[in-house]
């Protein structure tokens, strides 16, 4: 298991991890989630042995590994900027973990041709990297990491730079490759999206702080607060200001009844946080908030369509099912399903959240 | 602004070309309309960056002729074809504040001074950096550069196409969102002729009225999102459109019928029995899960809960077939697959087939 004790890192007056504390079970998978600059890189890097914590431990199965050289530590890195040795061919690249550890030969040529197999480079074996695509360059890395027996292996976003399609089918089979080889595996990625697909647990970033460190699922069911929410969703989450009056929420002249358990909050003032595909377009069964709204834009990702909406200032993302074209300023109404509301205090903590987020009957 | 022409253009980067495998581009016919808005969208080695160089001048195609309305510009060099263009990572000088790098352009085309600062104003507006318009390049984030690579692609009002190679690859997925909208506002605004490059679906269907599909060195599609989406040509655009793509399962076709093993599916419209290798394609969205005697028993394999909707992996006949449930949906116990028989296409050796009614 590793084991990170209020570790901080800090440089000149700046600090860039901020009392960070989590336990990482072996086998499983643990996804950093956050923005650019949240400070996933430097919490792996400190995870890796490459830079000391100014305060804090870090331990390895109970054995501080701080003052551990990198070298003496059993850890495989991928970066976003694939790495190579350009001289040797793929299959070297692959094999050169298990030539260093001594392996035999036949158990080499097996893992090499697994790993090849499984990142669909069987027919590139004899080719040098540099005769490569990029995707098939960070195949390559990616396969000498799952060889490499190493107790630690760090993702700092391996698939950023590959196309979505080979994401897509490397995000469905990573998990299986990780808990099979009992290593702890820490994948860092910018999207909500990736973490979910992955599953595992996810931590969140901001800032240098871990602000909720879940099953991945319920950290998106059930995030802590506003800033989690903000981090795990992608489009953000729409946030409407209210004020809650009685057993209402109320904004300009439209309201919604207090539902799931949010009817007892003391009044006063509220922000509701509603994820964009629970934003309707078309009125839905039970009650809802009406807001009258004019389009902004709308994108379209294959399956679905994301319509950008304005209501009083206030932007606001709806997502459909299906293709739709719809009019750029045209005036359209939409409903915020009051089943549906996460609702955060004036300090930004969850205080209310949909009970059909949780898998049950929607 | 213009009517760009593809003339039975094809490429090889083999002087002596002896089978198709050896084109990088197979022959394609086609007119971009002046003022259109276009996506060519394909995973890497599709051939998408070889037809980005023959239209602008980068690469003289093997065969055929490219022509800019009605002119043939086969042999014009670049910079005589009057081309903007804007690539994957942003190309501005750091020592020029953001006002002088937009007005680059324009300064090196003897453009009007009043006519230059009106333009550059015009574009620190659209691209929301006003409040950065005095200082110098160095120092801004890779997004911001990146915008302002965008602006001295739009800032041009004579170009006759404005091609973007994966503009948005070093953007941040919260940024992403904006650029993205950004580009689309632009082209609604200012109506040039714009072709955009990408291996992301997200992005060539938000940004183009019209997707070209590549897969191979071949057009495999030009349709609008809505026709991809819908009626994939070709088994290669459904599987790349979507997430996750279209189910592709072998069958052969009698009638209105389709066997897969020894499983029956009932088709809407009615096909001939086939030598070439016959597929049934049906979205994942199309696919329902239910519990009672009617539809096809299916193994349940894995089911990935990614928020949203969950993905549910069966198994039918040794073939995956994906279902998408949608959130709080429940997997039923014993589940059947229910196909939409209206959403059914039928494919032979990859190619979309009509059925008969």
């Amino acid at each position: 298991m590793l084991d990170l004790r209020n570790v901080s890192k800090r440089v000149g007056n700046s600090t860039h991890i901020d009392s960070i504390s989590m336990q990482m079970e072996k086998g499983s998978l643990n996804v950093l989630l956050g923005p650019t600059l949240s400070g996933k890189t430097t919490l792996m890097r400190l995870m890796a042995g490459l830079d000391r914590p100014t305060s804090g431990d870090i331990l390895m199965d109970g054995k501080s590994v701080v003052d551990v050289a990198v070298q003496k530590r059993n850890v495989a890195m991928v970066y976003q900027q694939f790495i190579n040795y350009p001289a040797m061919t793929v299959y070297e690249n692959i094999a050169s973990p298990m030539r260093v550890a001594k392996v035999d030969d036949t158990t080499i040529d097996r893992r090499v041709r697994e790993a090849a197999a499984l990142m669909k480079l069987e027919p590139y074996l004899d080719r040098t990297p540099l005769n490569l695509s990029g995707g098939q360059q960070q195949r390559t890395a990616l396969a000498r990491a799952l060889v490499k027996d190493a107790e630690l292996v760090l993702l700092d976003e391996p698939l950023a730079n590959l196309d979505y399609k080979l994401r897509e089918e490397l995000r469905a089979e990573l998990p299986k490759l990780f808990a099979e080889t009992g290593a702890v595996f820490v994948y860092a990625t910018t999207e909500p999206q990736e973490a979910l697909l992955l599953g595992g647990k996810t931590a969140t970033l901001h800032e240098g702080r871990v602000t909720q460190f879940d099953e991945t699922i319920r950290a998106y069911n059930q995030p802590c607060d506003l800033q989690t929410a903000q981090t795990f969703s992608d489009p953000p989450m729409n946030i409407v200001p209210v004020q809650k009056q009685g057993r209402q929420f109320v904004f300009g002249n439209t309201k919604v009844a207090a539902a799931n358990g949010a009817g007892a909050l003391a009044d006063g003032d509220y922000k509701l946080g509603i994820r964009p595909h629970h934003m309707a377009l078309e009125k839905p069964t039970g009650a809802a908030m009406k807001l009258d709204c004019t389009v902004s834009t709308t994108e379209i990702t294959g399956s679905e369509t994301f319509v950008h909406l304005k209501s009083a200032d206030v932007g606001l993302v709806a997502l459909t099912h299906g293709v739709h074209r719809v009019e750029i300023g045209q005036p359209i109404t939409a409903y915020l399903d009051q089943s549906r509301l996460f609702v955060f205090d004036s300090d930004d903590r969850l205080v209310a959240a949909p009970v059909s987020g949780a898998g049950g009957e929607g | 602004m213009a009517r760009i022409t593809l003339d039975k253009i094809a490429h090889s980067y083999d002087p002596h070309p002896k089978t198709d495998a050896d084109f990088a581009l197979k022959q394609l016919d086609y007119d971009w309309e002046d003022g259109g808005a276009y996506a060519l969208l394909g995973p890497s080695g599709c051939g998408k960056t070889t037809l980005l160089n023959i239209i602008s001048g980068l690469l003289v195609p093997s065969q055929g002729h490219i022509l800019f309305d009605g002119a043939d510009v086969t042999q014009l060099q670049p910079e005589e074809r009057n081309i903007a263009q804007v690539f994957q990572f942003p190309v501005i000088y750091d020592t020029m504040t953001v006002r002088q790098n937009l007005a680059f352009p324009l300064v090196n085309r003897r453009v009007a001074g009043d006519e230059i600062s009106k333009r550059v104003n015009e574009m620190i507006e659209v691209l929301d950096l006003a409040d950065k318009a005095d200082r110098k390049a160095r120092g801004l984030t890779a997004d911001e550069k990146q915008k302002i690579s965008l602006g001295r692609g739009l800032v041009r009002y004579d170009v006759n196409a404005i091609l973007f190679d994966e503009p948005l690859t070093v953007i941040d997925p919260h940024m992403k969102w904006q650029l993205r909208t950004k580009l689309k506002d632009l082209h609604r605004q200012l109506g040039h002729t714009m072709i955009y490059v990408t291996h992301d679906q997200t992005e060539a269907l938000t940004f183009a009225d019209k997707v070209v599909v590549m897969y191979e060195g071949e057009v495999v599609q030009i349709g609008t999102p809505e026709e991809l989406f819908d009626e994939p040509a070709h088994t290669f655009v459904g599987y790349f459109i979507g997430s996750p793509g279209m189910n592709v399962i072998p069958c052969e076709v009698e009638g209105k019928k389709a066997r897969i093993g020894a499983t029956e599916v009932k088709l809407n419209k009615s096909y001939r029995p086939s030598d070439k290798s016959t597929d049934l394609g049906i979205r994942p969205e199309f696919i329902t899960l239910k519990s009672g005697r009617t539809g096809i028993p299916a193994h349940v394999e894995a089911v990935e809960d990614i928020g949203r909707f969950k993905i549910v992996r069966t198994n039918l006949e040794g073939n995956q077939v994906n279902v998408v449930l949608q959130e709080g949906e429940p997997v039923p116990a014993d589940p059947k697959l229910v196909f939409d028989a209206s959403r059914i296409n039928i494919y032979q050796d990859s190619h979309l087939v009509q059925g008969e009614a």
